[in-house]
């Protein structure tokens, strides 16, 4: 038998950065999967811009860098961002939409940093908010589900949309959302906004066809989908649980105190929980481990604080969901958190 | 002679006041939107810092040490009220636009920084040609820093430039290309700090070039070195 000397630590985990980020993407699957059922399958369309614009940026900014590309490309987490980013835009946004947002959340947010591990801020989210301010129009375009839709679209004549803004019968973006009732659709969670802003109730907003008795059409699913990745995360021990719990748990207590206080205006927990970018925060965006607090304490107040943001933005702000202004304002409050949530290093420091 | 030409160097580079010093951000990131504010804020600063650098030039040997900051406060605060009389009177638009930040020219930390590290310690002349380049490199990263997000958030040099210039300016406009959306970012705020730190990054390269391609000259022993400084 041959005894070898290695140095500490010796107990390692044998989880590659490349098979870490694959297994994220590959998470990512089942709620993709509801996203292609309910909105059609302009989100592959996205998708595939996003990954071929991140390669080409990352490759490029290595380059100027003088560093070596494949191994810095292949650790996937570029891939991780574009599919992050493609999930969080509507399907029908113009090309350019997409390929603006990666090539800032590579080279500005990322690279501009000096790459993964030093970025401070989550370059999908950045990325997102960047889209958000700059185009409103075209981020806010988000269609109702395919079976709502008065004029449905195939996937050549979605293609048609992406590249050229109209559909071949010469359909725009904004004549597409019109659904069956003749009425434009916007999401769930922005119906529900502007409808108690109109002195409805929320029981009366949610008897709209976009809603069946708990959440949005498609929306409820696609948050599923995100919550089973998310799980299979968990399971695989790729994120800790304390991100995702404080987040939920968050998001829950604030949004049942909302409920018991007023539930004429309140759309509850499980509404909370099931829209929007709900679930795909919590499992898949607020756990970056480059970006989100490192101690356990610290991801704990974390996600707390991220799940009462999103509440607060989404009752009384501007916007209708808030995950990527919640998760960009903590990214800035995590060398603070951190500061104060040192864990105590055994034989140090005890208090007296 | 030679210190006019490192008053030069200093102004316009290498100790600029929006691009090393960080100075005068507030105005610097708040009316870059477009070159004509660029250009009209850049001005009024200018005049500013020339006119407050001469009169306390002038002043300094009759200012007592105790209460200088406030003098200087005052003359500044003259010489901005002056200026912005003027623009009322002579380019109304531009004053419109360019709004509350004209009399906040007088809480610009480059002019009484200027004052008090430079035109309360020389003669006239010298004070005035400080002035005239700090104000001129403040003027030129302004300028710069509005092409940039004009060109970027609506594709146009020079819109609105007749606010400034008069009418025949009209013409100075260039429609360079033109979107169907504006990128809204650019004419925001955070466009202008990320084009402000874009530019302090560009600067910051090109002095490393600079550093790189001089010969280095092999240092001359000169025996031991005393210490200058007392540990403490």
């Amino acid at each position: 038998m041959k005894l070898t000397m290695a140095s500490s630590p010796h107990n390692h985990s044998t989880k590659s950065l490349s098979r870490l980020m694959i297994t994220v993407i590959a998470a990512c699957i089942p709620g993709l999967i509801a996203q292609v059922y309910f909105f059609g399958t302009a989100v592959l369309i996205q998708l595939v811009l996003a990954l071929l614009t991140v390669s080409v940026c990352e490759a490029a900014v290595l380059l100027l860098r003088k560093r070596k590309v494949w191994p810095t490309l292949s650790d996937g987490s570029a891939w991780l961002t574009a599919v992050l980013l493609a999930l969080s835009i509507p399907p029908l946004a113009p090309w350019w939409i997409i390929v603006i947002g990666c090539l800032f959340a590579i080279v500005i947010v990322k690279q501009l940093y000096g790459g993964l591990g030093f970025n401070l801020f989550n370059p999908a989210m950045a990325a997102y908010v960047l889209l958000l301010v700059s185009f409103p129009v075209q981020m806010t375009s988000w269609l109702p589900v395919n079976d709502l839709l008065a004029n449905p679209i195939s996937f050549t004549q979605q293609l048609s949309v992406i590249f050229n803004g109209f559909t071949s019968a010469g359909f725009s973006v904004d004549q597409l959302r019109v659904a069956i009732d003749g009425t434009t659709m916007a999401t769930p969670l922005d119906t529900v906004k502007t409808d108690v802003a109109h002195h409805l109730t929320v029981s009366e907003s949610m008897s709209k066809p976009l809603f069946n008795d708990w959440f949005g059409l498609g929306w409820g699913w696609v948050n599923f989908g995100f919550l089973l990745g998310g799980l299979y995360l968990l399971k695989a021990k790729i994120i800790n649980w304390h991100i995702p719990v404080g987040f939920l748990a968050s998001l829950i207590l604030c949004s049942g105190i909302g409920y018991i206080a007023a539930p004429g205006t309140e759309p509850g927990v499980v509404f909370h929980l099931f829209s929007g970018a709900t679930m795909l925060g919590a499992f898949f965006i607020a756990t970056d481990p480059v970006s989100a607090s490192t101690t356990n304490k610290g991801r704990l107040i974390y996600g707390a604080l991220i799940g009462l943001l999103i509440y607060l933005i989404r009752t009384f702000g501007g916007y209708p969901d808030a995950v990527a202004f919640s998760v960009l304002l903590l990214n800035m409050a995590v060398p603070l958190i951190d500061y104060y949530t040192q864990p105590r290093t055994y034989g140090h420091g005890v208090k007296k | 002679m030679s210190e006019i030409k490192t008053l030069f160097k200093e102004g316009m580079w290498a100790n600029n006041p929006a691009l090393v010093q960080l100075l005068g951000l507030c105005p610097l990131l708040a009316v870059t939107s477009t070159i004509t504010n660029a250009l009209g804020l850049g001005l009024a600063t200018l005049l500013v810092l020339v006119g407050s650098n001469i009169t306390v030039s002038i002043v300094r040997n009759w200012v007592p040490k105790d209460i200088r900051i406030p003098v200087f406060v005052m003359i500044i605060a003259g010489f901005v009220t002056i200026v912005q009389l003027l623009m009322n009177a002579y380019t109304f638009g531009l004053y419109q636009s360019l709004g509350i930040f004209i009399p906040l020219i007088v809480t610009n930390c480059a002019i009484i920084g200027r004052a008090e590290a430079f035109a309360s310690k020389n003669t006239v002349p010298l004070s005035a040609f400080d002035g005239l380049m700090m104000g001129l490199g403040f003027m030129l990263v302004l300028v710069v820093l509005g092409a940039i997000r004009e060109l970027i958030g609506q594709g146009t040099l020079f819109d609105g430039a007749d606010l400034l210039l008069g009418p025949w300016a009209e013409a100075l406009r260039i429609e360079v290309f033109s979107f169907d959306n504006q990128f809204l970012l650019a004419i925001l705020p955070p466009g202008a700090f990320l084009g402000l730190g874009l530019l302090i990054a560009a600067k910051n390269v090109i002095d490393t070039k600079i550093k790189s391609k001089q010969v280095v000259t092999p240092e001359v022993e000169k025996g031991p070195r005393a210490r200058v400084t007392s540990l403490t």
